[in-house]
């Protein structure tokens, strides 16, 4: 957890650090590369069976068991300002994380390869960024091809709490 | 056997094994400070405790054996291995008795002089061997009595002498447990283990009993930490799960005609995780008497230093629970208990003077029923003061006065579990900072449970918790509302119902209600307070295939309490239109849950709810189905939150006041009649005790007065319209009062009917009240009493009824000034019925809102519930209590003493009205002078505001 920490502090001053190289988990949301922390990844579900809970948040799709355990879903395009997915866009697929010992799985479109970033390829967020998705976003990683968003799960979590 | 020995054999049992292995230690390091220092202790612990259980010849020996051990500690005496096995020698003497101990549950007889003389002589240094040369000869004068013949000598060197020490451990062992001075009083048949010092040794308790001698105490219990236990239980927790989960996909897979080969493994398994569910739970048991143990104490303190004298009656301390749930009442309850003795119980002298034995009483009860325990606390202390209750209320702007009006005295109860509230005038060092019944509320309601207060002012309280045995497992009911599933605690149902075209849900300005039995009980559908869409036909059947529908009503009354209710089973499929209620009591409060399906009950694991989600107050937790759904548990406090402010809004169908209250907006009956005039008139109906056919032929003429002949004697008659018809039958209404008798001739009688008798106007024929509008039409009211009087001076004369106060004083005025005060509460107590009948109108149409009852009795007794008036108006003379005594009681009775006091009389005379007054009457009323009685009435309501301001 404390070398977590570390690695979060380090990604905010990022540009400072040379020769420091970090494993994310990419995922898709409609067609935009997002990064999760590998160490922060419990689990990648399918398709899952959601039970709805009223009076929910709007965010909150329900909640499912895994392996005995309940997993609060959270929709992160609904969280994300991202309408929702048309018909084939979204493989509803999920990425479980672990929040205070309670585990949450983030919706997504379709998870992609791990990723081993090098710092170097680190910038942050740009303060042009759509508020909302700078609030989540931890900085930007720059890939040949696309640029990939960290994504901040302890902030994002938090903030579907308020 | 006393648990405690038991406690103390499984402690020195443990102490022993270790002391074998330090001693072998000590023979080969004698110089190691730290293990000697660690040897004494174990044996000093072991003789003070048997000093304490009253252990005397296991007691002697590890006291000798200390002795000779504290020399070693202080290096007065060598570790010689000659020591050593004297001190091996004198364990296992100790060890022999325990032994003896937990197989008898005595010590057992026999004699250790010997022992102790070898420990006495290595104590003086001397070798054991030259002990044992005297040591015979001092045993031969004293061979039975075992009573401690050492030499004095040898314990010389302490400070006090062997026979002190003696004297002193002996007087220990036999002074009462501090349960003595509180006395606390044993009601139970079984003997908290707890609060007993003294040893029963001769009496071994079931359990061990019935375990085969040999098996030693020690062998049968064994310490595990609580974690160990905690991680146990969430593992067969799981394994229900499964277990659960493999059941389903069973009775799924399974046809009718071939069942799978995996059935009776299944059902093997499905016994044994019971079992194994079973077994677990119970280690997580303990008696309640656990979370009592400290209470005696507390009460004594209480006692000693609010000076009262209080009892503490405990029943059903062996009542188990789980210990998550116990040490989660263990506050809360030690908080109830000391309330009830500080604010209930009232000091001795002023229980003498209310008639009270001195000594106060808390009972604390607890027992099972059905799948959750119930905890009593009774004292019969002061009771809630419903005037603190409100005054705090208003105060605390909790409800405005008008709101109180309203409220019943359950209602104004509730109001202590507010934040904030207390009641007590002083704030002791005990209780009285106002936290407290709100924070017990919330803890109780955590873990599932309810807490009702019965409170009657004078009597003493009652406070009833409900709580589950156990949080672990509950068992819940499965029903559906939208497409959605959800599992409501049995604990919270009372019974199911299912609607039938006969007796349906009713609504009232949309809000449904239903009848049940004969009690309306307030609905709200469980889809509309979760904004939840109203599933389709083909979601439905879905939900329906994949769930066993709670036809079998077996399965719901497994449950010892819910008492299920599935009406017209048989029509179930046909009749989708069908809905479902699940009544629920939370508290003393009633509400009915509208759910689209009813499933089966299952055993559930509840499991906190996500952060994100613990805002939403309508759900305790959420669990993982057979299926491997995740469902929602609803929580019934939050729900009758939702309902409105429930819990503090107590149905009113709880509270069934027995108040005799003819208040303007009750109905009442009327007879309507014509005469003279078209207006039809009426006249209570209660007034008229016969109606007769009357020939006008047969009327005389007595002076001024007609008469006729009714029963052997003569009626006076009156015409309504004044003028007397002098043929025909006429009908005639009989007023009678106090064998007199008197008619009224009317035109025709029209009907009886039931109407809010609403008076609108003074009317300025004295004949009448008033009119109201009585089904449809302007109605006269007759003024029965006035016309009575006015027909017949002699009416009221009878029984020397004079009007006292001078009529002069009355004015209409002040009549309307009456009028104003439209809420004030007037207590009208006479013993007649027609005064009663005659005075209630009278005073509805003056705008009060009144209560009527037959004694005085009945009036002290509603006095004693905390209902209050604005004014009282009695009669004198009545049968069991005249209105003198009345009135000295109600002046003596804290509720009412400032309440005014009209005394309504026909001992008119001036040493009548003076006793009147003195015994607290502030005015006196001729009985029949409607006038005068309105205008003392305005008069006196003025008096008192000024007073009041």
């Amino acid at each position: 957890m404390s070398n977590q920490a570390y690695n979060q502090d380090r990604l905010e001053h990022g540009n400072q650090v040379i020769d420091q190289s970090k494993d994310f988990l990419t995922v898709v949301i409609s067609g935009q590369l997002f990064g999760i922390p590998i160490l922060q990844v419990q689990d990648v579900l399918r398709k899952q069976n959601v039970t709805r809970v009223p009076l929910a948040p709007p965010e909150v799709a329900g909640s499912l068991n895994l392996r005995g355990r309940i997993v609060t879903a959270i929709n992160v395009r609904s969280k994300l300002g991202i309408p929702k997915a048309k018909k084939g866009e979204s493989s509803d697929m999920s990425v479980v994380v672990e929040l205070d010992t309670e585990l949450y799985s983030l919706i997504i479109d379709r998870v992609g390869d791990v990723l081993t970033l090098k710092d170097e390829n680190f910038e942050p967020t740009p303060v042009t960024l759509d508020p909302v998705w700078r609030e989540f976003a931890s900085g930007i990683y720059r890939l040949d091809d696309q640029l990939l968003v960290i994504l901040d799960v302890p902030k994002f979590l938090h903030s579907v709490h308020a | 056997m006393d648990e405690l020995i038991v406690e103390f054999l499984t402690e020195t049992n443990e102490s022993l094994e270790e002391l074998d292995l330090d001693l072998v230690n000590l023979e080969q390091n004698p110089n190691d400070a730290d293990l000697l220092g660690k040897i004494f202790r174990l044996v000093h612990t072991i003789k003070g405790t048997c000093g304490f259980l009253g252990l005397p010849r296991l007691e002697k020996v590890a006291h000798h054996g200390e002795n000779v051990l504290g020399r070693f500690r202080d290096g007065d005496l060598e570790v010689t291995p000659e020591y050593v096995t004297l001190i091996f020698e004198c364990i296992d003497r100790i060890k022999f008795i325990v032994n003896e101990l937990e197989e008898t549950g005595s010590e057992p007889e026999g004699d250790d002089s010997e022992i102790i003389a070898k420990l006495d002589a290595a104590y003086e240094g001397k070798s054991v061997d030259e002990a044992e040369i005297p040591a015979p000869s001092d045993q031969s004068a004293t061979p039975a009595s075992d009573d401690g013949d050492v030499p004095e000598q040898a314990v010389l060197a302490g400070t006090m002498t062997q026979e002190e020490l003696d004297a002193l451990e002996a007087a220990f062992a036999s002074a009462p447990g501090p349960d003595g001075q509180v006395g606390i009083q044993q009601v139970n048949t079984d003997p908290a283990p707890e609060i007993k010092t003294e040893v029963k040794a001769d009496k071994p308790t079931s359990t061990e009993a019935d375990a085969p001698a040999t098996k030693s105490v020690s062998a049968q219990s064994l310490r595990v930490s609580v974690d160990v236990l905690e991680n146990l239980m969430t593992m067969v927790s799981e394994l229900v799960l499964t277990r659960n989960q493999l059941m389903q996909i069973q009775r799924h897979t399974n046809t009718a005609d071939s069942e799978s080969d995996f059935g009776a493994p299944l059902q093997r398994l499905n016994h044994v995780v019971s079992d194994l569910q079973e077994g677990v739970m119970k280690t997580r048991m303990q008696p309640i008497g656990n979370a009592w143990a400290k209470l005696p104490r507390i009460i004594r303190d209480l006692a000693i230093e609010l000076d009262k004298k209080i009892d503490l009656e405990m029943n059903g301390q062996d009542t188990e629970l789980d210990r998550q749930v116990l040490d989660l009442i263990k506050d809360p309850l030690t908080h109830m208990v000391r309330n009830s003795g500080d604010h209930g119980i009232e000091t001795p002298d002023i229980r003498k003077a209310a008639g009270k034995p001195e000594t106060g009483t808390i009972k604390l009860n607890a027992y099972h029923e059905g799948g959750h325990i119930n905890i009593e606390i009774a004292d019969d202390g002061k009771g809630l003061s419903i005037d603190k209750i409100k005054e705090k209320a208003i105060m605390n702007g909790l409800a405005t006065p008008q709101e109180l009006e309203d409220m019943s005295t359950n209602q104004i109860n509730q109001f202590i579990f507010k934040a904030g509230f207390s009641t007590a005038e002083k704030v002791t060092s005990v209780s009285g900072r106002g936290v407290g019944m709100d924070v017990v509320r919330t803890n109780i309601e955590k873990i599932g449970g309810s807490i009702e207060l019965h409170s009657e002012e004078g009597k003493g309280s009652k406070f009833t918790i409900k709580i589950p045995l156990t949080l672990a497992i509950v068992s819940a009911l499965i029903v559906a509302a939208g497409n959605e599933r959800f599992a409501i605690p049995q604990l919270a149902v009372r019974e199911l119902v299912m609607t039938t075209n006969d007796n349906g849900i009713e609504k009232i300005k949309g809000t449904p209600v239903f009848r049940l039995r004969d009690r309306l009980l307030p609905l709200v559908s469980l889809r509309s307070i979760l904004d939840l869409p109203e599933a389709t036909q083909d979601e439905m059947e879905e939900l329906d295939s994949t769930n066993v529908i709670s036809e079998d009503i077996t399965t719901v009354e497994g449950d010892e309490k819910a008492e299920t209710k599935v009406e017209n089973k048989d029509n179930l499929k046909e009749e989708k239109r069908h809905e479902y209620i699940v009544v629920t009591q939370v508290g003393a409060y009633d509400f009915g849950i509208i759910v689209d399906r009813v499933y089966d009950t299952e055993e559930i694991v509840v499991k906190p709810v996500s952060t994100i989600l613990r805002d939403i107050e309508l759900f305790a937790g959420n669990t993982i189905l057979g299926d491997g759904s995740v469902i929602m548990i609803l929580d019934p406090n939050g729900i009758a939150k939702a309902t409105g402010d429930a819990t503090t809004d107590m149905s009113e169908a709880v509270d069934t006041t027995e108040t005799v209250r003819t208040a303007a907006g009750e109905k009442t009956s009327l007879l309507l009649f014509s005469a003279g005039d078209s207006a039809p008139k009426a006249v209570p109906l209660s007034l008229v005790s016969r109606l007769e056919n009357i020939d006008m032929s047969t009327v005389e003429q007595s002076g001024e007065q007609s008469v006729v002949q009714y029963r052997d004697q003569l009626m006076p008659l009156s015409p309504m319209n004044h003028k007397v018809v002098a043929e025909g039958e006429k009908p005639v209404l009989v007023f009678a009062h106090k064998g007199h008798s008197m008619g009224l001739i009317v035109d025709e009688i029209i009907d009886i009917t039931e109407a809010h008798m609403k008076l609108q106007l003074d009317s300025s024929n004295p004949n009448l009240l008033g009119s109201a509008i009585i089904n449809g039409k302007a109605t006269d009211i007759v003024d029965v009493g006035h016309m009575l009087q006015s027909a017949n001076k002699d009416w009221f004369k009878d029984h020397g009824d004079e009007p006292y106060l001078d009529r002069e004083n009355s004015h209409s005025q002040e009549i309307k000034n009456g009028n104003s005060n439209s809420k004030k509460r007037i207590l009208l107590v006479d013993d007649s019925p027609f005064f009663r009948n005659m005075l209630t109108p009278l005073l509805n149409v003056a705008g009060y809102d009144v209560t009527t009852l037959e004694s005085p009795n009945e009036a002290l007794r509603m006095c004693e519930k905390g209902e209050y008036f604005d004014v009282i108006i009695s009669d004198i003379e009545m049968p069991d209590m005249d209105g003198f005594e009345f009135a000295q009681r109600v002046r003596d009775n804290s509720n009412w003493t400032e309440t005014p006091m009209v005394a309504l009389s026909s001992h008119a005379t001036p040493q009548d009205i003076d006793r009147g007054m003195a015994v607290g009457f502030s005015k006196y009323v001729a009985k029949f002078d409607r006038d005068t009685l309105l205008s003392t009435l305005s008069q006196t309501l003025s008096e008192q505001k000024h007073k009041d301001a």
